[in-house]
């Protein structure tokens, strides 16, 4: 376990060297997870640490969420101020991303299994 | 004397707790789990999810305690720390489904840079419209994203990670409400198509709701979480350009 963690924070870290070395502007922790996938295809899947690691850490994934969303505190001044432009925002932007991925993915992949 | 003493001796060690990071992570921790629990007991309803519910809960005790958020963050940051290693984690899932991926990698590809590119822009014409200012468009701009990229994406481009993932949060919970009846609305019947939908639009909190009716349609929700990440770090900072923000 104490690898596997290892190993996710080392791709984590050579992400983060790599975004800030050419002035990418993608988190260190997503150039990670394409370095971990790189890795586990010339690995040829993962170990069983890993497997049980990345489950554990993503099956609480709601957790980690949680300090974040807190900082809610800090800005019920500027939510307030938005509030009707965030109102409309959020549902007629989630309805329309959820409706064109799934229509579009629909009609191209038909046929396709 | 003892009586005297008492109330001081708790008013020092509750000094002491509050300067550092043992309070604000009990208190997540214990929250958490008491959200977990009332989740179960409510079989899981739509009021219950416990992100919501710990957030209000936690919000609630800093704004009774008048606890300042800089505070409970010294506890919170061990929490948040995990996120990095989590979102690396995001790989494995994406592995597994590695070779379904390649099958459908233009129709996935296609999809999700639509899908991607739709909720960027509509979120953030939508907020400029309504009066908002610059750092609440670019704010908005990862919001189908899942929070731990979302977040790193709002930081780069000079918004306010807090506010996004507060945007990302209602995103979720709001996506995760709605998805099931506007798939039934379009015709969306394609367990992959809706996966690849729910984790694009709505990140984790959609595909949660649409794993309880099918595992491809988690696979492909798990495999839109990550592929949409990496989409939007790419491509909102060069949307946010093209339209002028």
């Amino acid at each position: 376990m104490i690898g596997a963690i290892t190993l996710l924070l080392v791709c984590q870290l050579i992400g983060t060297i790599i975004a800030h070395a050419a002035g990418w502007p993608i988190p260190g922790p997503v150039l990670g997870l394409v370095l971990m996938l790189i890795w586990l295809i010339i690995r040829r899947g993962p170990s069983e640490p890993m497997q049980a690691t990345s489950q554990t850490l993503l099956r609480n994934l709601g957790l980690l969420f949680v300090p974040a969303g807190v900082g809610i505190v800090n800005e019920l001044g500027v939510l307030r101020a938005n509030a009707l432009a965030v109102a409309i925002a959020i549902p007629v932007s989630t309805l329309l991303a959820l409706g064109v991925t799934g229509a579009l993915m629909q009609f191209l992949a038909r046929g396709e299994r | 004397m003892v009586h005297h003493l008492m109330p001081h001796d708790l008013y020092n060690v509750w000094i002491y707790l509050q300067s550092g990071p043992q309070l604000g992570l009990i208190i997540t921790l214990l929250v958490w789990q008491g959200a977990v629990w009332l989740d179960r007991r409510t079989r899981h309803a739509a009021w219950s999810n416990p992100i919501m519910v710990s957030i209000a809960v936690l919000a609630a005790i800093l704004l009774i305690t008048h606890t300042s958020y800089h505070a409970y963050f010294r506890g919170g940051q061990y929490v948040q720390f995990l996120l990095g290693p989590a979102t690396v984690a995001l790989a494995v899932p994406m592995y597994a489904n590695l070779a379904t991926m390649r099958r459908n990698l233009i129709p996935i590809l296609v999809a999700l840079v639509a899908g991607s590119v739709t909720a960027s822009v509509s979120a953030m014409m939508i907020v400029h419209w309504l009066g908002a200012p610059r750092d609440v468009v670019i704010s908005i701009a990862p919001k189908s994203v899942t929070t731990p990229i979302a977040m790193g994406i709002a930081q780069d481009l000079g918004g306010i990670p807090s506010l996004t993932a507060v945007f990302v949060l209602m995103t979720g919970v709001f996506g995760g409400l709605v998805c099931l009846p506007l798939f039934k609305a379009l015709r969306i019947t394609d367990r992959r198509a809706q996966g690849l939908a729910g984790g694009t639009g709505a990140h984790g909190l959609a595909t949660a709701r649409l794993l309880l009716e099918s595992e491809t349609a988690g696979a492909f929700g798990g495999l839109a979480i990550g592929l949409n990440g990496l989409v939007t770090a790419i491509l909102a900072p060069i949307l946010i350009r093209f339209l002028g923000f």
